[in-house]
């Protein structure tokens, strides 16, 4: 042996141990890799923009004293009885199947108690959801699960889904084992099988097609329901202009960071945009057809913090979102389990095999041994208490920067850390006035 | 009978009087004159009635009818009687694409052709057709009868769940995990039941039809049946 030092191992950046180790998966298994809890890549996010609190050129309100109001209405354009919400962070489409009936009814609980809206899913409504949601919004799913008139007209809002972040452009699938007998009876399927639900609707394509599906729509339920529509973040600008002149009431966006869907980890990691590009170009196209504000902008994907709400609402959009923070916040991915996740193969807060029905926590599953550990009423006031925080946090940031309502956040109110977030948000880099691509950038 | 004149009154109108018959009515017995192709027509109604549209339709004619009876003189846009959870619409014309699509109950006699994707993703809904159908029909047909006097287009069922098809003429090609399957005593009575019910008694025997399914090797996915989807 020399004595001379040898070269240290060196991990390639191209060929990491995670890289490996998922080529070794999939020649062992033939199979790709399938997952929920959305991308888990270092994205551009909020965490790179800053709020610039007040100081001289403008002052701010007082905390716990001076009001900062936080409703917000959707569905003003056409419909005849728009919501009114006391918050503007409501929570997302998830569906029963994919999730437990108490999991449903505590995200109606918490959702009521904090003043804001729940939403269906793949798979229709429930009789726990409907009962605990005060405002329930009713998805109209490519897949039509359940879907039938008396639904319709006993939501409070229908939004029709094209897309999700998690896969702009893919359907979704249930998986066989969580096909229990009332999932399978209200999707009129036998028990037991993999269940698809569709990448497109099936008798429409196309704006021109979804503006007659809108009226349809609205004339079942007798123009009385906001009508939302549903995109996956991609083509943000086009897409919300399309949405627009089709009918909407409000128009749901949605990054890639959103991801209680299961699906590829290729199609996670690799389709669709991050939100915080998504909604400068959202905004953009409402703003150049007049309708910023009369046709609603709500936002979603990676929103855990009143900061994120704040930011989002800065940058135009008239409310957030949220789906795997409130699975976390109903107890989803708790150390407490960290037994049961070890013996997934997984560890607390990295668990994404929701699709397989094995949750520990009791909540993304339909066996009835693991639901009865979560408790829906304990769950439900978690829930409210997190939306209670996140509003809280919310209000604190906007009244630093001297707004006495979300609403009159603005972009101005921002800075960026990294110049890809600047780009992206179109707000300064921090300590210039540069906003690359702004002004004949690239 | 009431007669209803969308040349003269609003879509909205119409549908607002027809909301109304909620429960026991007298007023059973519906025309809507000059309809012109408009969209939604009769979309949502709940009532034991019988309505008569004298000319041909938009989309979503009949949409997500319960308990109704629609008549169509003349053809159907896209997506007639999409969703139907009860009652029967009956088109002397053609049909567009979708008819019955997702429909959940409920008979759909389209006495002409349907046009591509008739009965697409059927959940319950019977359906007959006089003539044929397009390509790509009953895609991911859960469960209901679809009867085709006539010759049916390219990927009949594909991607089929328990939907049965009976075809009486020529089937262009199968899609994906759709099969040939035996006609068996009760398929001969569904189809002569159906025959019955979808005024088309006379014009066929229920020995000249042949049924298709699923083979159901595609209802759990397996990486060896990656090349079928």
């Amino acid at each position: 042996m020399s004595d001379f030092p040898r070269t240290p191992p060196r991990y390639s950046a191209t060929f990491t141990p995670a890289v490996n180790a998922e080529i070794r998966r999939a020649a062992a298994t033939g199979i790709y890799d399938i997952r929920g809890g959305g991308t888990k890549r270092h994205l551009p996010h909020f965490d790179d923009l800053l709020f610039l609190g007040a100081s001289i050129s403008r002052y701010p309100l007082e905390g716990y004293r001076e009001k900062c109001a936080t409703d917000v209405w959707l569905g003003t354009r056409h419909a005849k009885n728009p919501i009114h919400l006391d918050i503007p962070i409501t929570i997302a489409g998830m569906s029963f199947g994919a999730l437990s009936g108490p999991a449903k009814e505590a995200l109606g609980r918490g959702a009521t108690a904090a003043g804001t809206s729940t939403t269906t899913g793949d798979g229709g409504m429930t009789e726990e959801e409907r009962g605990h949601s005060k405002t329930l919004v009713y998805q109209y799913l490519p897949s039509r699960y359940g879907m039938n008139p008396d639904d319709l007209r006993r939501a409070d809002a229908i939004e029709i889904v094209v897309g999700q972040g998690a896969k702009p452009g893919g359907g979704g699938m249930l998986l066989g084992q969580k096909i229990s007998d009332r999932v399978a009876n209200m999707r009129n399927l036998p028990k037991g099988i993999d269940q698809r639900s569709a990448c497109r609707h099936p008798d429409w394509t196309g704006p021109d097609d979804l503006e007659i599906k809108i009226l349809e729509l609205r004339e079942i339920t007798n123009w009385e329901k906001p009508i939302y529509v549903k995109v996956g973040g991609a083509r943000p600008y086009y897409d919300t202009a399309l949405a627009v002149k089709a009918g909407a009431d409000v128009v749901v966006l949605d990054g890639m960071q959103g991801g209680t869907a299961a699906t590829q980890d290729v199609f996670i990691e690799h389709v669709g945009m991050p939100i915080l590009a998504c909604i400068p170009q959202a905004v953009k196209a409402l703003q150049d057809l007049g309708m910023h504000r009369r046709v609603q902008l709500i936002v979603s994907g990676g929103i855990r913090s009143g900061a994120d709400v704040a930011k989002a609402m800065a940058l135009g959009a008239d409310a957030v979102s949220i789906g795997t923070a409130a699975l976390i916040a109903l107890g989803d991915n708790d150390p407490r389990w960290e037994e049961e996740y070890q013996k997934l193969g997984t560890t607390a807060d990295a668990y994404d095999d929701w699709h397989e029905g094995k949750d520990p926590a009791g909540i993304t599953t339909q066996d009835p041994e693991l639901s009865k550990r979560f408790d829906p009423v304990l769950g439900g006031r978690r829930l409210k208490n997190y939306l209670k925080v996140m509003t809280l946090e919310a209000q604190t940031i906007a009244r630093a920067c001297g707004k006495n309502h979300l609403h009159n956040l603005e972009p101005e109110d921002l800075c960026s850390l990294t110049i890809e977030a600047a780009a992206m948000a179109g707000v300064p880099l921090a300590g210039t006035n540069w906003i690359p691509g702004k002004n004949g950038g690239f | 009978m009431q007669t209803f004149d969308l040349g003269a009154e609003s879509l909205r109108a119409l549908n607002s009087s027809l909301h109304a018959l909620k429960g026991q009515t007298n007023m059973t017995e519906w025309e809507v004159i000059n309809p012109k192709g408009a969209h939604a027509i009769a979309a949502g109604v709940d009532a034991p009635v019988d309505i008569t549209v004298r000319g041909s339709t938009g989309y979503y004619c009949a949409g997500m009818n319960k308990q109704a009876t629609i008549r169509i003189k003349g053809s159907a846009g896209p997506g007639v009687a999409e969703n139907m959870m009860s009652g029967t619409v009956i088109i002397d014309g053609d049909a567009s694409q979708y008819a019955g699509a997702t429909g959940r109950g409920g008979l759909l006699v389209i006495k002409g052709n349907a046009s591509s994707r008739c009965g697409i993703s059927m959940k319950g809904i019977d359906i007959v057709v006089h003539g044929n159908i397009g390509h790509m029909s009953c895609f991911m047909a859960q469960s209901g009868n679809v009867l085709v006097l006539g010759n049916a287009g390219e990927a009949l069922g594909d991607s089929l769940y328990e939907a049965r098809i009976f075809v009486r003429g020529s089937v262009k090609s199968l899609g994906a995990d759709c099969i040939e399957k035996e006609m068996r005593d009760e398929h001969f009575l569904i189809v002569e039941d159906l025959l019955r019910r979808g005024e088309a008694e006379g014009k066929a025997k229920p020995e000249e039809f042949r049924r298709y399914g699923s083979a159901r090797k595609l209802y759990t996915f397996n990486i060896d049946n990656a090349s079928s989807y």
